[in-house]
């Protein structure tokens, strides 16, 4: 076999065959990882029936100008993570791909300052469950309820986001070291589909949370 | 008596040696055999737990154990016994060694995760005894809120270990299913798979979309403790129902993850030892997936008296029911392929006609509670302890030991004392049955679970309850006694011992350490035992 070619695990007939399996235990994978969220999600559809104007004056206090930000940067960054997969699959130069994935990097970092800053933002305005809480609105319990949920759900997205980061860092480094061939690009599929998901996580976070304050 | 030794042949067991061998291998079989070590402790510990508990139960007053050590123990007991065995041990154990070997694999899809699951194992369950040594909870194993967010005792870190093994749960399913989709050898088509390989696929799916929905609810359990937020605590503005709705999403499925594997090994062994092809394959089959998908939709039977609406409750009732439809087409099934076939009564065969004597009556019970007036008398009573000891005793283990037992010979190239074998497993059976039936009795008269006293009206059946224990317990440990001598004392099994048909019987005993010298080629169905007459299905 060439030197290029993809290490092969004992328990496969072929690389295909190691490809195809390593895609799809991602896909069950994430599987999992939609539940884990469901269950969240359950959560919150139940409260916010319970308490419709609480929750549309806790989505009051988000700042949509930064949420729509870092939709954009979050998309842009999954832009980059299919060009990188794109990469992989199609050339063996290093350059390209070890690009797309430091610019992934980049902005899923930019993600997490914007993200931190509101978060900042938060605990100066006294809106942080625990640590700094001081509204003292109509329906205060309520209210902090929603931010509660606030906190966890964007708080295990960005949990998320942190481990996509590693991984996507590791992947630049072994991209420059000339790892990933059209051969042997599984790592980066996996990661891609990985880096997906979580974008999509978020596109589902935006409305839920910032955009139903009527 | 001196040992017998095998001819030497490179097998999984002596392809190295040393811990380090064991501690780091992919090996699925190794792995299978580290989960026998650990899960059996484990099961020990949660025995011990409910041999306390019928010692104080054999007098009404509470005089061996105070009130609130006999919460620590009932929790300790079902917390044990639910996660860190009954959920693990057919997966895990005859699961991890059996896969690959029945599709004709080397090894699972990913051997390094498959490892890995048995470190979060572990971790998960040193967890978990921490907390219950350290001082101990007294929540039950359902760590209800508000209750949960109130007591004193070791919740969060109880909940944290239990969140912990539900990732080794997630990985095993996450591997299982993929290895069965991408791993089978040529011409091994879906129709062609065992019926265990079907209930491993089930049971996986369960694993893979319920587990994490249990792991995120403990989670924010253990948060409210911590941070006094009100998620499920009424008093901080939470919903405890909510919390109810969430737990039994999986602890329902968990009661298939239980079941389904058993199902799935006593189809094997009916199909064995009544040497004729398995009764209405597909039928088999299908049902372990309308289980599995049947028991994600029936969660609410467990809170009828919570304070759910009428609607919700006749919604779930119904359901319920729905679920003894393909669990009887399985019972029927097998009473059939039974009829058809010429019967020999070894172990393991013990074991699988008594899975089905107690299963039976285990889902007949639960057909009672099913059915919404019967349930707000018997809820919580003995009633429905006996019912779901006579589902997840009666049917998983043995289920477990009749597995055991079967592929014994696989694992370790030995044979077992067939009379020994025989005598443990009639034992286990009544044993069992005198232990749990008076609990149904129990529970019609009215008395409530999990107290350490009660009225001296009952104590005559509880004598009888905690007698019949005494030969469940025997019957537990009589296996280790002829077990593990047999490692060393046992007549040498052969590939093939039992003559029953499946890949894992065509390589030898115990395998080598890749599984297959050569990867078979499928070109027929399971099952072509030769019948008595000529085949049916
Ligand atoms: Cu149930």
């Amino acid at each position: 076999m060439a030197e290029s070619a993809a290490h092969l695990d004992m328990q496969f007939e072929n690389t295909a065959q190691q490809h195809d399996t390593r895609i799809f235990g991602m896909w069950v994978f994430l599987a999992t990882e939609l539940m884990l969220f469901g269950g969240m999600f359950t959560i919150y559809t139940v409260y916010r029936a319970f308490y419709p104007n609480a929750f549309a004056e806790g989505s009051r206090h988000l700042d949509l100008t930064l949420g729509s930000i870092n939709t954009a940067v979050l998309i842009v960054s999954s832009l980059f993570m299919a060009l990188a997969v794109h990469t992989a699959r199609t050339s063996a130069r290093r350059l390209p791909l070890a690009l797309c994935l430091s610019a992934t990097v980049g902005l899923g970092i930019l993600f997490l300052g914007i993200k931190g800053y509101e978060y900042y933002l938060h605990y100066l305005n006294g809106e942080v469950p625990v640590l700094n809480w001081t509204y003292a609105g109509a329906q205060a319990g309520q209210v902090q309820l929603f931010f509660w949920l606030y906190f966890a759900m964007t708080g295990v997205h960005a949990l998320h986001l942190f481990i996509g980061i590693g991984l996507v860092s590791l992947l630049t480094l072994l991209a420059l070291l000339g790892r990933y061939k059209p051969d042997s690009y599984t790592p980066v599929e996996m990661t891609g589909l990985y880096w997906h998901f979580v974008d999509i996580i978020w596109i589902f976070l935006l409305p839920l949370l910032y955009l139903i304050a009527k | 008596m001196s040992a017998i030794t095998l001819p030497r042949r490179e097998t999984y067991l002596n392809a190295n040696y040393g811990i380090l061998s064991w501690l780091l291998t992919t090996d699925h079989k190794r792995i299978a055999v580290m989960y026998l070590v650990s899960i059996t402790l484990m099961f020990i510990l949660g025995g011990a737990a409910a041999t306390m508990m019928r010692i104080e139960l054999f007098t009404p007053a509470s005089d061996l154990v105070d009130a609130a050590t006999y919460n620590k123990l009932f929790t300790m007991h079902g917390i044990i016994m639910v996660f860190f065995f009954l959920v693990p041990v057919i997966p895990a154990i005859l699961g991890n060694f059996l896969l690959p070997l029945m599709i004709g694999a080397r090894d699972l899809a990913f051997p390094r995760l498959n490892l890995l699951s048995w470190y979060i194992y572990l971790l998960g369950a040193g967890v978990t005894l921490w907390a219950l040594i350290s001082g101990g909870v007294d929540t039950g194993w359902t760590f209800y809120t508000p209750y949960s967010t109130a007591t004193p005792t070791e919740v969060i870190t109880a909940t944290i270990g239990v969140f912990i093994v539900g990732f080794s749960s997630i990985l095993t399913g996450l591997n299982f299913i993929v290895t069965t989709h991408k791993l089978r050898a040529p011409g091994l088509t879906w129709f062609r798979l065992p019926i265990f390989v079907w209930s491993l696929y089930a049971t996986s799916l369960i694993f893979v979309l319920a587990t994490p929905v249990l792991a995120i609810t403990l989670i924010l359990v253990a948060v409210e403790r911590l941070f006094h937020i009100g998620i499920f605590d009424p008093t901080l503005g939470g919903d405890p129902l909510l919390y109810q709705h969430l737990f039994w999403f999986y602890s329902h499925p968990a009661v298939y993850i239980m079941i389904l594997p058993s199902m799935g090994v006593v189809s094997e062994i009916i199909a064995a030892f009544a040497h004729t092809r398995l009764f209405g394959y597909k039928f088999v089959a299908f049902a372990s997936i309308a289980i599995a998908v049947l028991g994600f939709l029936v969660w609410g039977h467990h809170m009828f008296v919570s304070g759910m609406s009428l609607h919700a409750a006749l919604m779930f009732s119904i359901l319920s029911y729905m679920v003894a439809i393909p669990s009887a087409i399985k019972v029927f099934n097998w009473t059939a392929t039974l009829y058809k076939g010429s019967i020999s009564y070894d172990t393991p065969m013990l074991y699988a006609l008594g899975f089905i004597g107690l299963f039976t009556i285990g889902g007949l019970t639960g057909l009672y509670l099913a059915a919404l007036a019967v349930d707000v008398h018997v809820t919580d009573t003995y009633f429905v302890v006996a019912h779901f000891h006579y589902i997840m005793v009666g049917g998983a283990i043995m289920g477990y030991f009749g597995g055991l037992h079967y592929w014994w010979p696989k694992i370790t190239g030995r044979m077992y004392s067939e009379k020994w074998g025989r005598v443990a497993a009639i034992l286990i059976f009544i044993g069992f049955n005198a232990t749990f039936f008076p609990q149904f009795i129990l529970g019609f008269e009215g008395m409530p679970r999990r107290y350490a006293a009660y009225p001296p009206e009952y104590q005559f059946l509880n004598i009888l309850s905690s007698l019949g224990a005494v030969l469940l317990g025997v019957g537990y440990i009589l296996p280790a006694l002829y077990l593990l001598p047999s490692l060393w004392f046992g007549k040498a099994a052969g590939a093939n011992p039992w003559n029953a048909t499946g890949l894992e019987w065509t390589t030898a005993s115990p395998p080598p350490p890749n599984n297959f010298d050569k990867i078979p080629i499928v070109t027929t169905g399971p099952y072509q035992y030769p019948g008595k007459k000529e085949t049916i299905g």
